[in-house]
């Protein structure tokens, strides 16, 4: 019995021994997994919540948005917030240079997405047509009043200048429409270009060159805004002045009716747009000369960013004028109907600006 | 204590363009300006990809007009058809180009496809929304800065009063040259806007270096550093030695494993040994440095001492 004891007692001893090293390693190796580095253990515990905004925010960047299940799009700013909270622990507790890149980036990514543009191109379209632009032109009415007080203003000078003295004429129109119209011209040649359709395979070529000329006018007279609207108010002037001094042209031949509903098909809408540029660039000059309370920059993007969809809508009606004048000019010809299709015009427009867009009191 | 010089990464760019954007959950998210260069160069290929689209759809509408006459129409509708078509292509034209810039930002990925080959987009300076006005207001004043130099350079140039052409060309490159005395590289269509423009990276996880006991981790070859050991090289260092194992070369490694051991005393390991030498080394670093900053203090590089101090990173 006692050599059993001492078996027993051995193997006891052996199972003891056994068991001692198999803690030991266990103990080392439990040692080995918390002695990996936490940072590592945080990314490794986090990792899917980040490949998962990984995979959301590059469906939405390729626009894929419809394929996006209803889960993912609803778990996006929640996810967002997941990460850029990893972001801020991993900033303070990692030296993990590649793991911190990677989340700064997707962060930013997920950030713009979470906080970017909340409609598409289309609803703003729609939104922008359906109100949107009417709005905008009502709030700028102060600097719309002024611009066509300097457009009549310039109209008047235009008419006394070239009344005083003829020649004046030459300098104020601008060549391109000097063709048979200038002072001296008989009532016939002016007539005729009123009324007479030689020009008929002209059309697209003149609706076309038209239009960038006043495009081009119109968008100058915003940019140049920032110049203290200086350039803006030149320009209006200058406008206003072409048209007083052709209306002494033909008022002096007794075609004053005649040239107003010549000039009114596309005239009204064209002025109106030339109008609102100046207005836009007028308020944009205003608010860096006049900035109040706050920096030139800052004021000169919060004019900027009210102003700017004014302009748009300034050079879509010069694309509206540019096919007015095309295809309306010519093929409209009694001063009767083209009086009512000119005015008639600038009816819609002032309905549309006044009207669209006002939320029920 | 030193002034905070975010030893992150020592690929980072200049620091001078380097912006910081407090988001609504107090996170300050960095972003890095873009260069003027890489702009400019986002631009041309817009401007490339614009006038190859428009003569793709000159060689397609000429190509219905010429179908048209094929038929042998009666001349005078032939006529209005042509008409028609080339009005449909200046409006096109306009559309594009005025269009095209608004659609793309107004997107997603806030970048047109210029942008985004070279890997930039459109942000809101406050940090904002990037709003449609912003978009809007930043491209219309494009005109002035890009196409009215050259359109009056045109019109004044042959006019022969050369004196004031050259001027006004003076002049009216203010604007185009702006982004380049601006600390914010805005040009005014970005003053305007409230909007300047970021690099926008795109990053892939990179896998752990750390060695530990589990599948996915490099495994430890079995070397153990002392205190005295680990003490010498700070974050710079950690960050440069995971650069090394990243890119993998072997003589780099080698190279910074001999001169590891020069600093610490050791035999240099044999080409076979290095990787493990070096995954060990950067594991015991990297642990030794955390528990650090867990602790408050940060050591820079080797030429620092270990400092208490938490430098943000915020300018």
């Amino acid at each position: 019995m006692a050599s059993g004891g001492a078996l027993e007692n051995g193997g006891k001893a052996a199972l003891g021994l056994l068991g001692r090293l198999t803690r030991r390693r266990a103990g080392a190796e439990a040692a080995a997994v918390a002695a990996a580095l936490r940072s590592d253990r945080f990314r490794l515990e986090r990792e899917a919540d980040w490949q998962r905004l990984e995979a959301i925010v590059g469906r939405i960047e390729r626009g894929r948005l419809r394929g996006l299940a209803d889960a993912d799009l609803l778990a996006l700013p929640a996810l967002y917030r997941t990460v850029a909270s990893s972001l801020s622990v991993a900033r303070e507790t990692s030296l993990d240079a590649a793991t911190l890149a990677y989340l700064e980036a997707l962060v930013s990514r997920a950030w713009f997405i979470v906080y970017g543009p909340r409609i598409s191109f289309g609803q703003w379209c729609a939104r922008f047509f359906g109100g949107g632009w009417s709005r905008a032109v009502r709030a700028l009415a102060p600097d719309i009043a002024f611009a066509v007080i300097i457009m009549l203003a310039g109209g008047c000078a235009g008419w006394a200048a070239v009344a005083a003295d003829a020649s004046w004429y030459g300098a104020i129109v601008p060549g391109a429409f000097m063709d048979e119209r200038r002072p001296g011209a008989s009532r016939e040649a002016l007539r005729g270009v009123l009324f007479n359709q030689t020009h008929q395979d002209m059309l697209p070529a003149f609706a076309a060159a038209l239009f960038s000329n006043n495009a081009a006018v119109a968008i100058l007279c915003f940019a140049l805004g920032f110049l203290f609207g200086i350039p803006s108010l030149l320009l209006l002037a200058q406008n206003g002045g072409i048209v007083g001094a052709m209306l002494w042209l033909y008022h002096g031949q007794g075609l004053t009716l005649d040239l107003v509903a010549w000039l009114s098909i596309h005239g009204t809408t064209e002025l109106s747009a030339i109008v609102l540029a100046g207005a836009a660039g007028l308020h944009i000059g205003r608010a860096i000369a006049f900035p109040g309370s706050r920096a030139v920059v800052d004021a000169a993007a919060a004019a900027g960013q009210r102003a700017a969809p004014v302009m748009l809508g300034a050079v879509l009606m010069l694309v509206i004028a540019a096919l007015l004048e095309g295809i309306g000019r010519q093929t409209i010809n009694t001063t009767g109907a083209r009086l009512i299709v000119g005015w008639g015009m600038l009816g819609l427009w002032l309905a549309y600006f006044t009207l669209l867009g006002r939320r029920a009191a | 204590m030193k002034a905070a010089a975010a030893p992150l990464d020592p690929r980072r760019p200049a620091a001078r363009r380097t912006r910081t954007i407090l988001t609504p959950e107090g996170l300050a998210l960095r972003f890095t300006l873009a260069s003027r260069g890489v702009r400019a160069g986002a631009l041309v290929i817009d401007l490339l990809a614009q006038m190859l689209l428009l003569i793709g759809l000159q060689l397609v509408l000429s190509a219905i007009a010429r179908d048209l006459f094929g038929q042998k129409l009666a001349l005078t509708s032939a006529n209005q058809a042509m008409e028609l078509l080339y009005i449909l292509y200046v409006i096109a034209s306009f559309v594009l180009i005025n269009g095209w810039f608004l659609f793309f930002e107004l997107g997603p990925r806030g970048a047109t496809p210029g942008k985004r080959l070279v890997g930039i987009r459109v942000a809101a300076r406050d940090g904002g929304r990037l709003s449609a006005e912003k978009v809007l207001a930043r491209n219309l004043v494009r005109d002035i800065e890009f196409v009215a130099p050259i359109a009056l350079f045109a019109l004044l140039l042959p006019g022969g009063a050369w004196v004031a052409s050259l001027a006004a060309l003076g002049w009216v490159l203010i604007f185009p040259c702006l982004p380049l005395w601006n600390r914010d590289r805005l040009r005014a269509g970005d003053i305007i806007g409230g909007t300047w423009v970021v690099e926008a990276p795109r990053r892939r996880l990179g896998t752990l270096l750390s060695a530990a006991p589990r599948a996915d981790a490099p495994t430890s070859a079995g070397y153990r550093f002392g205190e005295a050991e680990l003490a010498i090289y700070g974050e710079y260092e950690l960050q440069t030695l995971e650069r090394v194992l990243r890119d993998g070369q072997g003589e780099a490694m080698a190279a910074v494993a001999a001169a590891i051991c020069g600093k610490i005393g050791w035999h240099p390991p044999g080409s076979e040994e290095v990787r493990g030498f070096l995954t060990d080394y950067y594991t015991q670093l990297r642990a030794r440095l955390e528990a650090g900053m867990r602790l408050g203090t940060r050591k820079l590089d080797k030429f620092s001492a270990a400092a208490l101090g938490d430098y943000t990173e915020l300018p």
